[in-house]
């Protein structure tokens, strides 16, 4: 007779354990080196070199760059708020992290009778079948509202002019991208009729991923991706953050670990949100013989997430800044009429053609 | 067992942050308080099998939460913090709450709990999906005040634009 613990296996609770392990290290080592291949990649298509000091080809950069921050003294400006200064960092990071726990990075390993459902905040039951949050989506649109405190708290306490007009501009930022990109999740939702990952991506296996499931799909998928883009404040979209106007936007006054906090909260979001675009519109884990051999299932997650996470960094060495009024504008006046008309649209595909993978039909 | 000690301890949590409320002195620390209190009541909606609930409560509190720190940092000075002392205020208030805790609990020992377990069992909720029960709800049975709240909502946003902009 096997352990139990609170009426499930022992097993169950090392598998939690092993895939929390695992999904931090890897968010942690692709943030330290997310940095890395962006200097190099812009260095490139702007015929430079990037770092190439520290190690081969510059490799150790990450590693050179945390220490220097870790060791760097830390300031504290003499009439911030100190309690708020201290505590934003946090605010910006921990969701920026934890809203990995829901997105399903690979299909379901099995161990003689036990199943393991590669996605943290899931599980295998007594009679096999897989059980995850069933608002998934929900939960990370909630973290990534809580996010946008750590920015506006930061630009607040730090009692600085530019600090303060960064997190005004972060704040008013977000709240209108927000609405653009969770319009542009509804159409994902009337096509699934469901809010759990796990069976959003069981849903589109077999290459009927919803980015090609009908023509209002793929605009949804086009618009949730920039939108996001704003959420996060990347460039083109990166105003909360204007080096030649702001300094530095809402972290100017900070310093050592906490500035560092920053930048990795930054790039942990943007992880955060191209695994959600894969997971939502690309098909998440699926790719050729995920059926036959489940562990090749991760690995196809990863390509796709990088290959947009590259998306991303092409972006920016291509764009120049938006203006504010032209970005608010953008929000406004052209994102959000257009994912109105793309739901009803969608609704009209879904009654007259079906839900179904319309494509696929079409080549069959 | 472990299932009442964390409720416990988000309660005890939510108390806290539900006095810091009224008692900081700066209105941003008091946002932050009751941002503290809504994510711990969005916890106990999860142990009530209720997660459509908690997601929803956290985006539409922070959301509006939000908004208020951004009118205090516009609005108010940058480092207001109200000094007075609002002796007779508290008291009263005091007086009030204990007052309705004895009402409350008059009212909870006049009329005991039957037993019968309701129609929506944990069992329902785990087998149909909680956010399908509550948009079946609020689609069929509820569907008049749902259509009399979403015009509500479009009166104040004309209301609002009209406010904002005099001039159209």
């Amino acid at each position: 007779m096997e352990y139990e613990i609170l009426g499930l296996p022992v097993w169950y609770y090392i598998a939690m354990v092993a895939k929390v392990l695992v999904v931090f290290v890897w968010v942690l080592l692709t943030v330290a080196y997310a940095t890395y291949a962006e200097r190099k990649i812009i260095g490139h298509m702007q015929v430079r070199l990037g770092p190439m000091r520290t190690g081969w080809h510059g490799l150790l950069q990450p590693i050179a760059d945390g220490l220097k921050l870790f060791f760097k003294e830390e300031i504290i400006p003499s009439e911030a708020s100190t309690f708020a200064f201290l505590v934003a960092p946090l605010i910006a990071l921990v969701p920026a992290f934890i809203s990995f726990a829901v997105i399903p990075f690979g299909s379901t390993l099995t161990f003689g009778e036990y199943k393991i459902p590669l996605q943290i905040a899931a599980y295998a039951d007594k009679a096999g079948s897989i059980i995850d949050v069933n608002v998934g989506v929900l939960y990370i649109l909630a973290l990534s509202s809580l996010g946008v405190y750590g920015i506006v708290l930061a630009g607040w306490s730090s009692n600085s002019k530019y600090s303060l007009l960064g997190g005004l501009r972060a704040s008013a930022q977000m709240i209108s991208y927000e609405l653009a990109a969770g319009l542009a999740l509804i159409t994902v939702f009337m096509v699934s009729g469901t809010l759990s990952l796990q069976k959003i991506v069981a849903d589109q296996a077999g290459f009927g991923w919803y980015a090609w499931r009908n023509p209002f799909l793929f605009a949804a998928f086009i618009i949730f991706f920039i939108c996001s883009l704003a959420e996060i404040n990347r460039t083109p979209f990166d105003l909360p953050e204007a080096e030649t106007e702001l300094v530095s936007g809402f972290c100017t006054e900070y310093s050592s670990m906490k500035y560092a906090m920053f930048f990795m909260a930054e790039y942990a979001n943007m992880i955060t949100v191209c695994a959600m675009t894969v997971t939502l519109f690309l098909g998440g884990w699926h790719g050729p013989f995920t059926d036959a051999m489940p562990i090749l299932s991760p690995f196809y997650f990863i390509a796709k997430v990088y290959t947009l996470i590259f998306t991303c960094m092409w972006i920016r060495a291509t764009y120049p800044r938006y203006r504010y009024d032209q970005l608010m504008g953008l929000g406004w006046k052209f994102f959000l009429p257009i994912t109105l008309v793309l739901i009803v649209g969608n609704a009209f595909w879904i009654n007259v053609v079906g839900a179904g993978n319309w494509l696929g039909t079409l080549f069959a | 067992m472990p299932e009442i000690l964390f409720f416990t301890l988000v309660a005890a949590v939510a108390i806290l942050s539900s006095i810091l409320v009224v008692a900081m002195r700066n209105p941003i620390n008091c946002a932050l308080s009751l941002i503290m209190t809504f994510f711990c009541l969005a916890t106990l909606y999860v142990m009530l099998d209720a997660p459509f609930m908690a997601a929803v409560q956290v985006i539409v509190y922070a959301g509006a939460i939000m908004v208020l720190i951004v009118f205090v940092i516009m609005l108010l000075n940058m480092r207001t913090e109200t000094s007075k002392n609002y002796v007779h205020g508290v008291l009263v208030s005091c007086i009030v709450a204990v007052l309705t805790l004895f009402v409350i609990s008059g009212f909870l020992k006049k009329s005991p709990l039957t037993g019968e377990p309701g129609l929506m069992t944990t069992d329902l909720v785990d087998k149909v999906g909680h956010t399908e029960l509550i948009g079946r709800a609020m689609f069929s049975d509820f569907l008049l005040p749902f259509e009399i709240t979403s015009i509500l909502l479009l009166v104040a946003i004309v209301g609002s634009v009209i406010l904002a902009k005099r001039k159209l």
